[in-house]
């Protein structure tokens, strides 16, 4: 394991430096989600070095982590306290980092239920694209001094500022937890979880795949096995692996050599299925939606953007990322940017094209 | 970057402006008759009280943009108002500016239950969600103590609490998408209608922004299922530190409850003696502890709740033994402020937020600058998550006191700083909290926010001098007084 590390003022120099000679950095973690998002061509800013635990009070449910810290380290050190972040990140290929889990934004299967990544975003130390240390948030759940700056660095891409630590709102782990399968199709899948969605069950996961929706329940012991009692099908406490799976994209439909791209749909939850060729899964209660198609994705976009969400090409080469913004939308990330980043060298180009984030 | 002053209008400007407004809007949308617009002089931090240019009252979103318009065009502030219940002076009207009033947007545009939201206007009162919900079993979580005033829109701007957001989260939790104007009049959605957005969260980033970076006129709100079941528990204490100690025990304890409150002796006995809840007034401090769920889940939690309270020194615990009894527990607890404001002429409301296990700390610092100050301290926290609400109580026609009341207010402010905190949970910075933003936050940090601003609103025309102080302004000492014993709108619950 490496040693803990605070890099935080060579870090600032060195964006300063990059800032004052306009050299574009490629920020990095560890780069397990390298493939998210637009190639960036810049020197690269690793911060693998400075990681570290900060501070973990588990009877104040926060914990601070230097950027660097792996994921595994960090979810490892919660669990031996029973706790756990709500919001189950992602590892792809086993790894991943704290910032690169903030940068990112990308939740797990329980975000419908529990948190988002935003969510439990309480305060952030960054470095903005100036070389200046500046700190946003705090440790407190509750706190509405200055802009929620913290929350905004969540899914923006190491675009607008280096992390370098984060402090997270941390959950007590659950004292059960069952998964029940029932055999049905996904529009038959759709129409049940809009229907159990306004039950108070203890749902923890829904997805859909291979014909079967599969629900993740946690919490209390009698709660959980009188919830699958009243979903009925067929319950089981080992999963078999199919909720880090999904969350890590090691099951086949998400990981396979399938050659045709991978589309995450968000939309409304109950969303009818949607009228675009290939293989779908299901997942956040039919709030998130993987697609593996070869429809253009002018159609796969206009398809999403009727059902009001918006579609990413999660995999796929030639294809832009994310969905495209309005042009006034658009001016006003480029002047977010230029607030946080007014040299424009911190992941230029990372989200979308032409000097923009 | 950013450190210029806050805006000026000069006099033919505004006059200019005002004709503009009055071509354009009909008669019933512009106010400017000196005695109507002093119904808009204050939000509910009625210390501070300013009368505008005008007053818009706009009908639709489409007159919310000509009025974003005209006054961009001639350099008019705009400072825009959901109910006026915000406590720190977030909606104070600017001399020279336009107050705009979303209430005449308040529409319920739709409730979905399949995908469990609704979708409503900003001038939508925060209780009317949840109304408009329960016949489908579902709620709006977020639920500040004024809810059946405040509306979603205000709720947005301050990122508003509630008892219950330690489980459920804040407003910033519970709103999936934004739809707002821009200073200049252009829309701009944040969120989606599934999850998240693409591009940056701008919706994270408006809410809490106290109106500062667009004017909301349209959200869709997350609502959840009803809880099956929710009980509460009374626990005594005879000391305020044991009863801190047992809060920071129930977290630790893996239990998340839908509410955990305390009140000190004090505020006990004025609450036991304004409406009757049956609390022990012998107790330094007692803690309600809420929690919610399926019948077993909460069976199952209270008898952890129970052992864990007694093992901290608990000198009673009552289980709540029907709803009739919950609510008269919760009764005592709403209504401390009001209880409190009966014993003292005038009360002075801080808001900071500490961590946890500082409670006992600062509530013994709290006590020693009360001393020292020669002023009563009456403690109320929204202990779950660290949420203190320390009323101090003076007389402002006893010459001297109020000035000491505000140096009091600092120093505890400070104190909260000091034990990690922030100096707003959840009423906000408005006018109010100025200078203790400077201690709480560095330069470069200050200059960020208003540099982020200004991505939003180049003229910094929304809501000037408000929420971010300017660094020029940083020398400012602000306090928030109660005028009579009363805050505006003293029927509300205030908790």
């Amino acid at each position: 394991m490496a040693a803990d590390a605070d890099l935080g003022e060579q870090l600032a120099a060195r964006v300063a430096e990059a800032a004052a000679a306009g050299t574009p950095l490629r920020i990095e973690g560890s780069g397990s989600k390298a493939f998210y998002g637009r190639p960036v061509a810049g020197e690269p800013l690793p911060l693998a070095g400075h990681r570290g635990i900060v501070a973990y009070e588990p009877a104040e449910l926060y914990v601070t982590a230097r950027a660097g810290t792996p994921l595994a380290e960090l979810e490892a050190t919660l669990a031996a306290r029973g706790q756990r972040l709500g919001c189950e990140p992602p590892r792809f290929g086993g790894r991943g980092t704290v910032g690169g889990m903030v940068a990112a934004g990308l939740s797990g299967p329980r975000r419908p239920w529990s948190w988002a990544v935003r969510d439990v975003v309480l305060g952030v130390r960054c470095i903005n694209g100036r070389g200046e240390i500046l700190a946003f948030g705090g440790r407190l759940m509750k706190n509405v001094a200055g802009f929620d700056a913290a929350r905004l660095m969540a899914g923006s891409l190491g675009t607008l500022a280096v992390l370098l630590e984060v402090t997270l709102r941390v959950d007590p782990a659950p004292e059960a937890t069952l998964t029940v399968s029932l055999e049905c199709d996904m529009a038959e899948a759709i129409e049940r979880l809009a229907a159990w969605g306004r039950l108070p069950l203890p749902l923890a996961g829904a997805c859909h795949l291979d014909g079967r929706l599969h629900l993740r329940l946690e919490g209390a012991e009698a709660s959980v096995r009188e919830a699958a009692a009243r979903l009925g099908g067929e319950a089981r406490a080992d999963d078999g692996g199919l909720w880090a799976g999904l969350r890590d994209h090691t099951l086949p439909f998400l990981s396979g050599d399938d050659p045709r791209p991978l589309w995450r749909l968000s939309v409304p939850p109950a969303t009818p299925p949607l009228p675009l060729p290939g293989e779908w899964l299901l997942d956040w209660g039919g709030a998130q939606r993987w697609l593996r198609t070869d429809a253009p994705a002018g159609a796969v976009r206009a398809t999403a953007e009727r059902a009001g969400g918006h579609a990413t090409c999660f995999r796929g080469e030639g294809i832009e990322p994310f969905h495209p913004l309005p042009p006034a939308a658009l001016a006003l990330h480029r002047r977010i940017k230029a607030a946080f980043d007014p040299a424009g060298i911190l992941n230029p180009g990372r989200m979308y094209a032409e000097g923009g984030p | 970057m950013a450190q210029r002053s806050e805006i000026t209008v000069d006099e033919s400007a505004a006059r200019a402006c005002m004709a503009a407004l009055r071509r354009a809007l009909p008669p019933d949308t512009l106010l400017t008759d000196p005695d109507t617009l002093r119904t808009y002089e204050c939000d509910a931090l009625s210390a501070y009280r300013r009368l505008p240019l005008a007053v818009a009252l706009p009908h639709d979103r489409e007159q919310v943009r000509t009025i974003l318009r005209i006054t961009r065009e001639h350099g008019v502030p705009v400072v825009p108002r959901g109910a006026g219940t915000g406590l720190s002076g977030g909606a104070l009207p600017h001399p020279r500016g336009v107050l705009l009033s979303l209430a005449r947007l308040n529409r319920i545009l739709a409730i979905d239950p399949r995908n469990r939201t609704a979708r409503v206007e900003p001038g939508v009162r925060n209780l009317a969600v949840s109304e408009a919900a329960r016949p489908y079993g579902l709620h709006y979580a977020p639920d500040p103590s004024s809810q059946v005033a405040c509306t979603i829109g205000g709720n947005i701007a301050e990122n508003a609490g509630g008892v219950h957001c330690l489980k459920y989260g804040l407003t910033v939790h519970n709103v999936l998408r934004i739809e707002a104007l821009t200073a200049d009049g252009e829309t701009l959605v944040a969120g989606g209608g599934g999850l998240d957005g693409p591009g940056y969260d701008l919706a994270a980033v408006l809410t809490g922004s106290e109106g500062l970076l667009a004017v909301v006129v349209e959200a869709t709100v997350r609502l959840l299922p009803l809880p099956q079941c929710a009980r509460v528990l009374l626990a005594a204490f005879e000391r305020v530190e044991d009863a801190a100690a047992a809060v920071a025990a129930v977290i630790a304890g893996g239990i998340v409850p839908a509410g955990l409150e305390m009140m000190d002796n004090a505020a006990v006995r004025a609450a036991e003696d304004f409406v009757h809840a049956g609390y022990p007034t012998d107790a330094a401090a007692i803690l309600l502890c809420e929690l919610d769920g399926t019948e077993a889940e909460v069976e199952a939690g209270i008898a952890r709740v129970r052992a864990l309270l007694a093992e901290h020194g608990a000198t009673e615990v009552r289980l709540a033994r029907d709803e009739a009894e919950r609510e008269r527990f919760w009764k005592g607890r709403k209504a401390a402020f009001p209880a409190v404001g009966r014993l003292s002429p005038d009360y002075y409301c801080m808001d900071g937020t500490i961590p946890r296990r500082e409670i006992g700390r600062v509530l013994t610092r709290i006590a020693e600058l009360a001393r020292e100050h020669g002023l009563p301290v009456v403690n109320v926290l929204h202990a779950g998550d660290g949420n203190l609400h320390p009323l101090i109580l003076y007389d402002a026609n006893r010459p001297g006191e109020l000035e000491r009341t505000e140096r009091l207010g600092h120093r505890i402010l400070e104190a909260c700083i000091e034990a990690g905190g922030t100096v707003t949970g959840e009423h906000g910075v408005g006018v109010e909290k100025l200078d203790p933003m400077c201690r709480q936050f560095d330069e470069a940090t200050l200059r960020q926010f208003h540099a982020l601003r200004e991505a939003f609103d180049p003229r910094r025309l929304l809501n000037p001098g408000k929420a971010v102080p300017t660094l020029a302004r940083c020398a400012e000492h602000r306090a928030m007084h109660v005028r009579g014993g009363r805050l505006p709108f003293p029927e509300l619950e205030r908790f």
